[in-house]
């Protein structure tokens, strides 16, 4: 009753905390349960769609790894079957390799421009609100389209890096049609896109790092190399620590710009896990197999980021 | 400001103009493609510039194409899944951020273990879900799967963390109901977080690409981005217009970018993603 009469509420002063604060504590359980009611409620919507698509499917996953599927026919209980085949497949250890090695060049580089970026944008500079939306740009443009101009600017016969890099006597680089330079493209393109995430990222952590301590250090006379190694880079720890994690969970997922600009070739050269899930459950419609192949995917997500956890762990301790 | 720092600052700049114009590269490359007639494109001279600007690429596909569905789908992909995520998040962010109720961190911690899930572990069993739903082929099959947003989630529940408890108690009081108190005061307060949530929510589903792959099935039903792989195996070598359908294709987000640039490039970080 009271709370279809109370009057349409403006954003009331903190000021009115002490307001009935003795029969508030009367009312305690009926207020407690009716508080349980209201959050299970507000919760449902997301809760539901959680429960239905995303755990449900995660338990399921699991479930179909242990089948055999050709096309929609009738799933064959396989048991392990579908695990021993992965480990006898050199299509997906290649795939693994592949990932690995586009993870651990690409995060990497990303995290070394977007520091630079970071570093060079942080202090006030004419344009600069202008030069860091730049430098994000890329992050907003999808996948798809950086593929196509990736797979235009990096064409082997007409592509606009091959006819710079000619005359300069460094090319034609066989860019589409040998395995190391395609991934080297994709990495290119991969950091194109990641750089933007990283430098703003970096950027806000760089606020958090007090004046004074720089203004201590230059006093001491230290160099901009000194300063930047012995307390930018300690301070900013934490955030390299995430920018690390999300970086190897996102790199293990590459799909968009290998699935367009280079399709996982030539031959299986830029394979990674994710294009090779796909094509297995979706144009080969080996959905066992490719669920199989996603609980991998999955274990070594875990893994590496409870590695990582533990060793950014023993390095706070020590 | 003495000889030295002017000095720094030029430097500064001059590494970041360079910078720039890296970054932009790209960009401008699509624009010249796109005006560039196909005769232009097969010499192997390097032209900075079309020498004649060719809008043909523009026209051409455009009537060949449903592009135009594309570009509709796409809109209302995005724009419904931007509504329902938002709201389900909001909702969420809420009641974890503020309402005691059972099971609410072991839920909570449920949710946010996802974040670590790449979205193609689970993309099979997904999949046979939408087709058992009937699903298949319908937009709502593209939107439903992706309302499981932890992301979203998170940044609602730490921004709303922030919330002083006192105006949510003196509301309370007043005997307003939650759902009140969650749409007279909770939310006005929540500008920023909506803005952000809306903001990157349409992105990821403007640009997404994997899922609408998997589920849309005819050419008309097709987003733009699934539409524009269709058009790079149709066209094959004829990069001028599909650099100008790409153009067209990216007009939306830009313009959403440019309108809110601010809050792509400070939002992540207030949100307490740090």
């Amino acid at each position: 009753m009271a709370s279809v009469s109370s009057p349409p509420l403006e954003a009331p002063p903190p000021s009115g905390t002490a307001r009935g604060a003795g029969p508030r504590f009367a009312r305690m359980r009926g207020r407690r349960g009716r508080e349980a009611a209201a959050g299970l409620l507000f919760a449902a919507p997301a809760v539901a769609v959680f429960a239905v698509f995303m755990f449900w499917p995660l338990i399921r996953v699991v479930w179909l790894s242990f089948q055999q599927t050709r096309g929609f026919g009738i799933a064959k209980w396989v048991g392990l079957g579908n695990y021993q085949d992965i480990l006898a497949d050199t299509v997906f250890w290649r795939a693994l390799l592949n990932t690995a090695l586009y993870t651990a060049v690409s995060v990497p580089l990303c995290l070394v421009a977007g520091l630079a970026a970071a570093l060079l944008l942080n202090r006030a500079m004419p344009g600069r609100g202008l030069f860091r939306a730049v430098f994000y740009l890329p992050a907003v443009i999808s996948g798809v389209s950086s593929a196509i101009i990736a797979a235009w600017m990096f064409n082997e016969d007409l592509g606009v890096v091959n006819k710079v890099l000619e005359p300069l006597g460094l090319g034609p680089v066989h860019w589409q049609s040998e395995g190391m330079p395609a991934m080297l493209s994709l990495v290119a393109v991969g950091l194109w896109i990641g750089l933007g995430f990283n430098m703003v990222v970096y950027l806000a952590a760089l606020q958090g790092i007090p004046r004074h301590v720089y203004e201590a250090a230059r006093c001491d006379g230290a160099s901009w190399w000194q300063t930047l190694r012995s307390i930018t880079i300690p301070s900013l720890g934490p955030t390299t620590f995430f920018l690390v994690v999300i970086g190897v969970i996102n790199s293990f997922q590459v799909f968009d710009i290998v699935y367009v600009m280079t399709g996982g070739g030539p031959g299986n050269a830029t394979t990674m896990l994710v294009t090779y899930a796909y094509s297995t459950g979706f144009e080969q419609r080996q959905q066992g197999y490719a669920s199989a192949i996603g609980v991998v995917l999955y274990l070594i997500v875990l893994a590496m980021t409870l590695l990582q956890w533990r060793v950014n762990k023993r390095r706070d301790v020590a | 400001m003495n000889a030295h720092e002017r000095r720094a600052v030029r430097l500064r700049v001059a590494l970041a103009v360079t910078g720039t114009l890296a970054m932009l590269f790209p960009v401008y490359w699509m624009v010249v493609t796109a005006l560039s007639s196909p005769a232009e494109l097969q010499q192997s001279a390097l032209r900075l510039w079309p020498s004649s600007i060719n809008w043909a690429n523009f026209s051409g596909p455009w009537g060949k194409f449903p592009y135009a569905d594309w570009f509709v789908n796409s809109v209302v992909i995005a724009v419904l899944a931007v509504v329902l995520t938002v709201v389900v998040n909001l909702m969420a962010g809420y009641a974890f951020a503020k309402l005691r109720f059972p099971g609410r961190n072991v839920l909570f911690l449920l949710i946010i273990s996802t974040l670590m899930v790449p979205v193609q572990v689970v993309m099979v069993p997904q999949f046979h879900l939408v087709v058992d739903f009937g699903l298949l082929g319908s937009d709502w099959g593209v939107i439903l799967p992706r309302l499981a947003e932890a992301f979203g989630l998170f940044m609602a529940r730490q921004f709303m963390m922030a919330v002083p408890d006192e105006l949510l108690e003196a509301a309370q009081v007043d005997g307003s109901a939650q759902w009140r108190t969650f749409t007279r005061v909770v939310l006005p307060l929540c500008r920023p977080l909506i803005a952000v949530l809306v903001i990157f929510t349409f992105m990821w589903r403007w640009n997404e690409f994997a899922w609408p792959l998997i589920v849309l099935k005819e050419p008309e039903s097709y987003t733009l981005q699934v539409g524009l792989l269709f058009l790079k195996n149709q066209y094959g070598q004829d990069y001028g217009a599909l650099m100008a359908m790409s153009l067209v294709s990216m007009i939306p987000m830009l313009v959403v970018f440019t309108l809110f640039q601010r809050h792509f490039v400070e939002g992540m970080a207030r949100s307490g993603i740090k």
